[in-house]
Protein backbone atom coordinates (compact mmCIF):
# COMPACT_ATOMS: atom_id res chain seq x y z
CA UNK A 1 0.00 0.00 0.00
CA UNK A 2 1.35 3.53 -1.16
CA UNK A 3 1.60 6.17 1.80
CA UNK A 4 1.62 9.49 1.18
CA UNK A 5 3.96 10.74 4.32
CA UNK A 6 5.78 8.73 7.02
CA UNK A 7 5.43 10.73 9.99
CA UNK A 8 4.84 8.26 12.54
CA UNK A 9 5.43 4.00 13.12
CA UNK A 10 2.04 3.80 14.40
CA UNK A 11 0.83 4.58 10.75
CA UNK A 12 2.61 1.22 9.51
CA UNK A 13 1.25 -2.36 9.64
CA UNK A 14 2.80 -5.09 8.76
CA UNK A 15 1.92 -5.74 5.10
CA UNK A 16 3.61 -2.28 5.24
CA UNK A 17 6.74 -3.06 7.08
CA UNK A 18 7.61 -5.74 4.89
CA UNK A 19 6.78 -4.66 1.21
CA UNK A 20 9.68 -1.96 2.18
CA UNK A 21 11.96 -4.58 3.79
CA UNK A 22 11.05 -7.22 1.05
CA UNK A 23 12.38 -4.00 -1.40
CA UNK A 24 15.50 -3.20 0.61
CA UNK A 25 16.32 -6.64 0.16
CA UNK A 26 15.91 -7.00 -3.67
CA UNK A 27 18.14 -3.07 -3.19
CA UNK A 28 20.83 -4.75 -1.42
CA UNK A 29 20.54 -7.75 -3.61
CA UNK A 30 21.50 -5.87 -7.07
CA UNK A 31 21.68 -2.09 -6.22
CA UNK A 32 23.13 -1.59 -9.87
CA UNK A 33 19.61 -1.90 -11.13
CA UNK A 34 17.82 0.91 -9.51
CA UNK A 35 20.72 3.53 -10.38
CA UNK A 36 18.55 5.14 -13.11
CA UNK A 37 15.22 4.82 -11.75
CA UNK A 38 14.80 8.46 -10.24
CA UNK A 39 17.23 10.16 -12.70
CA UNK A 40 14.89 13.64 -12.41
CA UNK A 41 13.78 12.81 -8.68
CA UNK A 42 15.15 15.53 -6.18
CA UNK A 43 14.63 15.02 -2.31
CA UNK A 44 15.07 17.87 0.42
CA UNK A 45 16.73 17.78 2.99
CA UNK A 46 15.27 19.61 5.77
CA UNK A 47 17.47 19.31 8.83
CA UNK A 48 16.50 21.73 11.76
CA UNK A 49 18.59 20.15 14.41
CA UNK A 50 22.20 18.12 13.93
CA UNK A 51 22.37 15.26 12.18
CA UNK A 52 25.36 13.05 10.62
CA UNK A 53 24.23 9.83 9.76
CA UNK A 54 20.26 10.16 8.51
CA UNK A 55 21.07 13.16 6.69
CA UNK A 56 24.18 11.45 5.19
CA UNK A 57 22.37 8.25 4.10
CA UNK A 58 18.99 9.86 2.96
CA UNK A 59 21.54 11.74 0.59
CA UNK A 60 23.10 8.70 -0.16
CA UNK A 61 20.13 6.48 -1.16
CA UNK A 62 18.59 9.51 -3.34
CA UNK A 63 21.76 9.50 -5.15
CA UNK A 64 22.01 5.61 -5.41
CA UNK A 65 18.47 5.79 -7.24
CA UNK A 66 19.41 8.12 -9.84
CA UNK A 67 17.81 11.50 -8.13
CA UNK A 68 20.08 14.49 -6.47
CA UNK A 69 19.47 16.33 -3.56
CA UNK A 70 19.07 19.78 -1.97
CA UNK A 71 19.82 20.83 1.47
CA UNK A 72 18.46 23.50 3.19
CA UNK A 73 21.86 23.91 5.18
CA UNK A 74 22.12 24.57 8.77
CA UNK A 75 19.29 26.37 10.57
CA UNK A 76 21.92 29.66 11.00
CA UNK A 77 22.29 30.19 7.77
CA UNK A 78 18.68 30.12 6.57
CA UNK A 79 15.36 32.51 6.82
CA UNK A 80 14.06 30.23 10.21
CA UNK A 81 16.62 32.68 11.64
CA UNK A 82 14.73 35.40 10.33
CA UNK A 83 11.94 34.25 12.26
CA UNK A 84 9.71 32.21 9.38
CA UNK A 85 7.35 29.57 10.70
CA UNK A 86 7.82 25.99 9.63
CA UNK A 87 4.63 25.99 7.73
CA UNK A 88 5.94 28.66 5.34
CA UNK A 89 9.31 27.61 4.82
CA UNK A 90 7.65 23.61 3.81
CA UNK A 91 5.47 25.81 1.09
CA UNK A 92 8.77 27.36 -0.45
CA UNK A 93 10.57 23.73 -0.35
CA UNK A 94 7.59 21.96 -1.92
CA UNK A 95 8.40 23.78 -5.24
CA UNK A 96 12.22 22.15 -5.11
CA UNK A 97 11.48 18.63 -4.45
CA UNK A 98 9.75 15.47 -5.05
CA UNK A 99 9.84 14.75 -1.73
CA UNK A 100 10.94 16.16 1.60
CA UNK A 101 12.94 14.69 4.36
CA UNK A 102 12.22 16.65 7.58
CA UNK A 103 14.18 17.02 10.92
CA UNK A 104 12.79 19.50 13.86
CA UNK A 105 13.14 19.95 17.62
CA UNK A 106 9.81 20.08 18.13
CA UNK A 107 6.93 16.97 18.56
CA UNK A 108 4.74 16.90 15.59
CA UNK A 109 6.80 18.97 13.19
CA UNK A 110 6.49 16.72 10.75
CA UNK A 111 2.32 15.81 10.83
CA UNK A 112 2.22 20.00 11.08
CA UNK A 113 4.65 20.07 7.39
CA UNK A 114 2.13 17.69 5.85
CA UNK A 115 -0.87 18.99 6.33
CA UNK A 116 1.16 22.13 3.95
CA UNK A 117 2.48 20.06 1.54
CA UNK A 118 1.21 18.06 -1.11
CA UNK A 119 4.79 16.26 -1.71
CA UNK A 120 5.64 13.11 0.51
CA UNK A 121 7.04 14.11 4.06
CA UNK A 122 9.20 11.80 5.77
CA UNK A 123 9.81 12.34 9.48
CA UNK A 124 13.28 11.82 10.15
CA UNK A 125 12.93 13.01 14.02
CA UNK A 126 10.60 15.35 15.46
CA UNK A 127 12.12 16.30 19.08
CA UNK A 128 11.35 13.24 21.86
CA UNK A 129 8.47 12.25 19.28
CA UNK A 130 9.43 9.52 16.06
CA UNK A 131 11.81 8.72 13.73
CA UNK A 132 10.59 5.59 11.68
CA UNK A 133 12.82 5.54 8.92
CA UNK A 134 15.17 4.71 11.78
CA UNK A 135 12.68 1.91 12.99
CA UNK A 136 12.76 0.57 8.94
CA UNK A 137 16.22 -0.03 9.29
CA UNK A 138 16.65 -1.72 12.98
CA UNK A 139 13.55 -3.74 11.81
CA UNK A 140 15.82 -4.45 8.46
CA UNK A 141 18.69 -5.63 10.62
CA UNK A 142 16.84 -7.60 13.34
CA UNK A 143 15.10 -9.29 10.41
CA UNK A 144 18.57 -10.27 9.14
CA UNK A 145 19.72 -11.09 11.88
CA UNK A 146 17.44 -13.32 14.13
CA UNK A 147 14.13 -12.72 12.26
CA UNK A 148 10.86 -10.68 13.50
CA UNK A 149 8.47 -13.28 15.27
CA UNK A 150 8.99 -15.28 18.43
CA UNK A 151 11.62 -12.86 19.54
CA UNK A 152 12.84 -11.23 23.16
CA UNK A 153 14.13 -7.46 22.55
CA UNK A 154 15.26 -5.84 25.15
CA UNK A 155 14.96 -1.84 24.81
CA UNK A 156 17.49 0.30 27.17
CA UNK A 157 18.54 3.50 28.18
CA UNK A 158 16.45 6.56 27.57
CA UNK A 159 13.58 5.17 27.14
CA UNK A 160 11.57 8.86 28.00
CA UNK A 161 13.12 11.11 25.35
CA UNK A 162 14.35 8.19 22.58
CA UNK A 163 12.51 8.94 19.09
CA UNK A 164 13.65 5.69 18.34
CA UNK A 165 12.68 4.00 21.00
CA UNK A 166 9.10 5.20 20.37
CA UNK A 167 9.22 4.17 17.10
CA UNK A 168 10.35 1.05 17.32
CA UNK A 169 8.45 -0.11 20.28
CA UNK A 170 5.24 1.07 18.17
CA UNK A 171 6.38 -0.78 15.20
CA UNK A 172 7.59 -4.10 16.61
CA UNK A 173 4.00 -4.25 18.13
CA UNK A 174 3.08 -5.68 14.67
CA UNK A 175 5.24 -8.84 15.23
CA UNK A 176 5.57 -11.26 17.65
CA UNK A 177 8.22 -9.60 19.67
CA UNK A 178 8.03 -9.60 23.81
CA UNK A 179 9.31 -6.14 24.52
CA UNK A 180 11.16 -5.45 27.59
CA UNK A 181 11.92 -2.05 28.48
CA UNK A 182 14.89 -1.14 30.61
CA UNK A 183 16.08 2.15 32.25
CA UNK A 184 16.11 3.99 35.13
CA UNK A 185 12.60 5.10 36.77
CA UNK A 186 13.39 8.55 35.66
CA UNK A 187 13.37 7.71 32.55
CA UNK A 188 10.62 4.70 31.31
CA UNK A 189 8.56 4.88 28.57
CA UNK A 190 6.13 7.99 28.13
CA UNK A 191 2.41 7.79 28.84
CA UNK A 192 1.32 8.21 25.22
CA UNK A 193 3.86 5.19 23.83
CA UNK A 194 2.72 3.27 26.73
CA UNK A 195 -0.74 3.65 25.68
CA UNK A 196 -0.30 3.26 21.67
CA UNK A 197 1.32 -0.23 23.37
CA UNK A 198 -1.40 -1.55 25.15
CA UNK A 199 -4.08 0.44 22.28
CA UNK A 200 -2.31 -3.00 20.12
CA UNK A 201 -2.47 -5.42 22.88
CA UNK A 202 1.81 -5.52 23.19
CA UNK A 203 3.55 -7.98 25.37
CA UNK A 204 5.63 -5.26 27.58
CA UNK A 205 7.92 -6.03 30.50
CA UNK A 206 9.95 -3.11 32.61
CA UNK A 207 12.70 -3.64 34.13
CA UNK A 208 15.31 -1.13 36.47
CA UNK A 209 18.05 -3.47 35.65
CA UNK A 210 19.59 -5.46 32.54
CA UNK A 211 20.88 -8.89 34.52
CA UNK A 212 17.43 -10.61 35.02
CA UNK A 213 16.50 -10.11 32.12
CA UNK A 214 19.91 -10.56 29.80
CA UNK A 215 19.62 -14.22 29.13
CA UNK A 216 16.18 -14.38 27.50
CA UNK A 217 16.84 -12.15 25.06
CA UNK A 218 17.56 -12.28 21.24
CA UNK A 219 18.02 -8.35 20.64
CA UNK A 220 19.22 -5.68 22.80
CA UNK A 221 18.83 -2.32 21.38
CA UNK A 222 20.91 0.30 23.68
CA UNK A 223 20.39 4.04 23.58
CA UNK A 224 22.08 6.45 24.68
CA UNK A 225 21.09 8.68 28.44
CA UNK A 226 22.19 12.29 27.72
CA UNK A 227 23.77 14.41 30.75
CA UNK A 228 21.43 17.01 30.07
CA UNK A 229 18.36 14.69 31.69
CA UNK A 230 19.25 14.55 34.90
CA UNK A 231 19.92 17.84 37.38
CA UNK A 232 23.58 17.10 38.33
CA UNK A 233 26.75 15.44 36.96
CA UNK A 234 27.20 12.74 40.01
CA UNK A 235 23.55 11.79 39.70
CA UNK A 236 23.99 11.21 35.93
CA UNK A 237 27.23 9.37 36.41
CA UNK A 238 25.45 7.19 38.66
CA UNK A 239 22.59 6.40 36.69
CA UNK A 240 24.53 6.01 33.06
CA UNK A 241 27.13 3.78 34.61
CA UNK A 242 24.33 1.23 35.37
CA UNK A 243 23.27 0.86 31.62
CA UNK A 244 26.58 0.74 30.18
CA UNK A 245 27.65 -2.90 28.54
CA UNK A 246 31.14 -4.25 27.61
CA UNK A 247 31.96 -7.65 26.72
CA UNK A 248 32.12 -9.16 29.80
CA UNK A 249 28.10 -8.24 29.98
CA UNK A 250 27.71 -9.91 27.40
CA UNK A 251 29.09 -13.47 28.81
CA UNK A 252 25.82 -13.81 30.39
CA UNK A 253 23.65 -13.37 27.19
CA UNK A 254 23.09 -15.46 24.30
CA UNK A 255 25.84 -16.06 22.15
CA UNK A 256 24.25 -15.10 19.20
CA UNK A 257 22.73 -12.25 20.85
CA UNK A 258 22.29 -8.90 18.49
CA UNK A 259 23.30 -5.57 20.23
CA UNK A 260 22.11 -2.66 18.01
CA UNK A 261 22.54 1.12 18.98
CA UNK A 262 20.76 3.58 16.66
CA UNK A 263 24.00 5.92 17.04
CA UNK A 264 26.44 7.95 17.94
CA UNK A 265 26.87 5.97 20.85
CA UNK A 266 29.53 8.04 23.68
CA UNK A 267 30.10 5.19 26.35
CA UNK A 268 27.30 3.03 26.76
CA UNK A 269 28.84 0.59 24.80
CA UNK A 270 32.55 -0.31 25.41
CA UNK A 271 34.85 -0.43 22.48
CA UNK A 272 35.71 -3.87 22.99
CA UNK A 273 32.21 -5.03 22.35
CA UNK A 274 32.73 -3.97 18.76
CA UNK A 275 34.60 -6.82 17.90
CA UNK A 276 32.13 -9.60 18.82
CA UNK A 277 29.77 -11.47 16.76
CA UNK A 278 27.22 -9.76 18.77
CA UNK A 279 28.15 -6.06 17.38
CA UNK A 280 25.32 -5.31 15.23
CA UNK A 281 25.14 -1.72 15.67
CA UNK A 282 27.71 -0.50 12.11
CA UNK A 283 25.77 -3.36 9.63
CA UNK A 284 22.93 -0.99 11.26
CA UNK A 285 23.81 2.31 10.50
CA UNK A 286 25.22 0.60 6.98
CA UNK A 287 21.51 -0.76 6.38
CA UNK A 288 20.26 2.65 6.71
CA UNK A 289 21.31 3.23 2.59
CA UNK A 290 19.13 -0.30 1.17
CA UNK A 291 16.07 0.94 3.61
CA UNK A 292 15.86 4.45 2.81
CA UNK A 293 16.22 4.01 -0.99
CA UNK A 294 13.33 1.25 -0.71
CA UNK A 295 11.51 3.81 1.08
CA UNK A 296 11.97 6.51 -1.28
CA UNK A 297 11.11 4.02 -4.10
CA UNK A 298 7.48 3.52 -1.66
CA UNK A 299 6.74 7.56 -1.42
CA UNK A 300 8.11 8.06 -4.93
CA UNK A 301 6.17 5.54 -6.80
CA UNK A 302 4.49 8.14 -8.87
CA UNK A 303 7.15 10.09 -9.58
CA UNK A 304 7.34 10.71 -13.69
CA UNK A 305 10.63 9.31 -15.60
CA UNK B 1 -35.87 23.86 41.33
CA UNK B 2 -39.58 25.45 40.88
CA UNK B 3 -40.38 28.53 39.22
CA UNK B 4 -40.41 30.21 42.87
CA UNK B 5 -37.56 29.36 43.45
CA UNK B 6 -35.76 30.83 39.79
CA UNK B 7 -32.67 32.69 40.68
CA UNK B 8 -32.43 33.55 36.78
CA UNK B 9 -35.63 34.71 34.74
CA UNK B 10 -36.77 32.28 31.83
CA UNK B 11 -35.71 33.39 28.47
CA UNK B 12 -37.54 34.15 25.62
CA UNK B 13 -35.03 33.16 22.59
CA UNK B 14 -31.62 31.21 23.15
CA UNK B 15 -30.27 27.92 24.45
CA UNK B 16 -29.64 26.76 28.03
CA UNK B 17 -27.24 24.21 29.10
CA UNK B 18 -28.10 22.81 32.16
CA UNK B 19 -26.88 19.98 34.42
CA UNK B 20 -23.52 21.51 33.67
CA UNK B 21 -20.75 19.96 36.60
CA UNK B 22 -20.87 22.35 39.14
CA UNK B 23 -18.14 25.15 39.02
CA UNK B 24 -17.89 24.34 35.21
CA UNK B 25 -20.18 27.48 33.52
CA UNK B 26 -17.39 30.04 33.11
CA UNK B 27 -15.61 27.00 31.00
CA UNK B 28 -18.97 26.37 29.08
CA UNK B 29 -18.37 30.09 27.97
CA UNK B 30 -14.79 29.92 27.58
CA UNK B 31 -15.23 26.64 25.25
CA UNK B 32 -18.24 28.04 23.33
CA UNK B 33 -16.21 31.54 23.10
CA UNK B 34 -18.62 33.75 24.82
CA UNK B 35 -17.20 36.13 26.72
CA UNK B 36 -19.54 39.12 26.84
CA UNK B 37 -18.39 41.14 24.57
CA UNK B 38 -21.04 39.48 21.97
CA UNK B 39 -23.88 41.93 23.31
CA UNK B 40 -25.72 38.99 24.10
CA UNK B 41 -27.61 38.37 27.33
CA UNK B 42 -26.01 35.80 29.12
CA UNK B 43 -27.00 34.39 33.22
CA UNK B 44 -25.37 31.83 34.83
CA UNK B 45 -26.57 29.96 37.89
CA UNK B 46 -23.55 28.11 39.82
CA UNK B 47 -23.39 25.22 42.52
CA UNK B 48 -27.35 24.80 42.71
CA UNK B 49 -28.82 21.94 44.06
CA UNK B 50 -29.01 18.41 42.10
CA UNK B 51 -30.62 15.40 42.45
CA UNK B 52 -28.74 13.72 39.85
CA UNK B 53 -24.90 15.67 40.12
CA UNK B 54 -25.18 17.36 43.42
CA UNK B 55 -24.41 20.55 42.97
CA UNK B 56 -25.00 22.02 38.93
CA UNK B 57 -24.40 25.04 36.59
CA UNK B 58 -26.79 26.45 34.28
CA UNK B 59 -25.82 28.79 31.56
CA UNK B 60 -28.46 30.58 29.25
CA UNK B 61 -27.29 32.28 26.51
CA UNK B 62 -30.57 35.03 25.06
CA UNK B 63 -30.59 35.28 20.93
CA UNK B 64 -28.43 32.17 20.13
CA UNK B 65 -29.26 28.96 19.46
CA UNK B 66 -26.07 26.68 19.68
CA UNK B 67 -25.71 23.75 17.28
CA UNK B 68 -25.13 20.34 17.99
CA UNK B 69 -21.61 20.38 16.86
CA UNK B 70 -20.89 23.62 18.83
CA UNK B 71 -21.93 22.15 22.21
CA UNK B 72 -20.37 18.97 21.85
CA UNK B 73 -17.57 20.24 23.12
CA UNK B 74 -18.75 20.46 26.16
CA UNK B 75 -19.03 16.95 26.88
CA UNK B 76 -15.12 17.27 27.46
CA UNK B 77 -16.22 18.85 31.04
CA UNK B 78 -19.60 18.83 31.48
CA UNK B 79 -20.78 15.20 29.92
CA UNK B 80 -23.96 14.96 31.55
CA UNK B 81 -24.85 18.89 30.23
CA UNK B 82 -28.67 18.85 28.14
CA UNK B 83 -29.28 21.47 25.74
CA UNK B 84 -32.59 23.16 25.52
CA UNK B 85 -33.32 25.55 22.31
CA UNK B 86 -35.97 28.26 23.58
CA UNK B 87 -38.72 29.82 20.68
CA UNK B 88 -41.02 32.61 22.71
CA UNK B 89 -40.13 30.97 26.30
CA UNK B 90 -40.86 27.33 24.86
CA UNK B 91 -38.22 24.56 24.80
CA UNK B 92 -38.45 23.62 21.48
CA UNK B 93 -35.59 21.04 21.80
CA UNK B 94 -34.06 19.11 24.04
CA UNK B 95 -31.05 16.69 23.64
CA UNK B 96 -27.56 15.71 25.26
CA UNK B 97 -24.32 16.33 24.51
CA UNK B 98 -22.42 13.81 22.20
CA UNK B 99 -18.88 13.07 22.40
CA UNK B 100 -17.25 14.15 19.33
CA UNK B 101 -14.39 12.15 17.69
CA UNK B 102 -11.91 15.42 17.72
CA UNK B 103 -11.45 18.96 19.34
CA UNK B 104 -10.11 21.41 17.53
CA UNK B 105 -9.10 24.78 18.55
CA UNK B 106 -10.60 24.73 21.89
CA UNK B 107 -7.42 23.55 23.88
CA UNK B 108 -3.79 24.11 24.16
CA UNK B 109 -1.28 21.96 23.97
CA UNK B 110 0.43 21.13 27.62
CA UNK B 111 3.60 20.18 26.41
CA UNK B 112 5.72 22.82 25.49
CA UNK B 113 7.55 21.08 22.92
CA UNK B 114 4.91 20.70 20.84
CA UNK B 115 4.85 22.41 17.67
CA UNK B 116 1.58 23.73 17.96
CA UNK B 117 2.85 26.21 20.86
CA UNK B 118 5.37 27.62 18.38
CA UNK B 119 3.62 30.22 16.71
CA UNK B 120 2.70 28.18 13.42
CA UNK B 121 -0.38 28.84 11.71
CA UNK B 122 -2.37 26.22 12.93
CA UNK B 123 -5.14 25.31 15.26
CA UNK B 124 -4.62 22.66 17.93
CA UNK B 125 -6.24 19.33 17.51
CA UNK B 126 -7.18 16.74 20.06
CA UNK B 127 -8.94 13.58 19.35
CA UNK B 128 -10.86 12.01 22.27
CA UNK B 129 -9.44 8.40 23.72
CA UNK B 130 -10.38 6.84 27.01
CA UNK B 131 -10.63 8.95 29.71
CA UNK B 132 -9.17 11.92 28.11
CA UNK B 133 -7.99 13.59 24.86
CA UNK B 134 -5.02 13.43 22.78
CA UNK B 135 -3.07 15.79 20.93
CA UNK B 136 -3.39 15.14 17.15
CA UNK B 137 0.52 16.27 16.66
CA UNK B 138 2.74 15.25 19.59
CA UNK B 139 0.48 12.41 21.06
CA UNK B 140 0.32 13.89 24.56
CA UNK B 141 -2.22 12.73 26.43
CA UNK B 142 -4.62 14.71 28.86
CA UNK B 143 -6.54 12.89 31.22
CA UNK B 144 -7.56 15.46 34.10
CA UNK B 145 -8.03 18.86 34.63
CA UNK B 146 -8.92 19.12 31.07
CA UNK B 147 -10.79 22.38 31.56
CA UNK B 148 -7.25 23.86 32.47
CA UNK B 149 -6.15 23.39 28.95
CA UNK B 150 -8.98 25.53 27.28
CA UNK B 151 -7.26 28.30 25.38
CA UNK B 152 -8.34 31.16 26.36
CA UNK B 153 -6.32 33.62 23.69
Amino acid sequence: MRKEHLITATQLSRADIEAVLDRAAEIDADPSAWAEKYETAVLALCFFEPSTRTKMSFDTAMKRLGGTTTDMGGVESSSVKKGESLADTMRVVEGYADAIVLRHPSEGAAQLASEFVDVPVINAGDGAGQHPSQTLLDLYTIREHTGLDDLSIGIMGDLKYGRTVHSLANALTNFDVRQHFISPESLRLPRSVRFDLHESGAQLREHTELDSVLPELDVLYVTRIQRERFPDESEYRAVAGEYRIDAKTLEDGKSDLAVMHPLPRVDEIAPDVDTLEQAQYFEQAHNGIPVRMALLDELLGGVPQ
Amino acid sequence: MSDRELRVSKIRNGTVIDHVSGGQALNVLSILGIDGSEGLGVSIVMNVPSAQLGKKDVVKVEDRELSQSEVDVLSLIAPEATINIIRDYEVTKKTRVDQPETVTGILSCPNHNCITNGGEPVETKFSIVPDGVRCAYCGTIIRDSIAEHIDTE
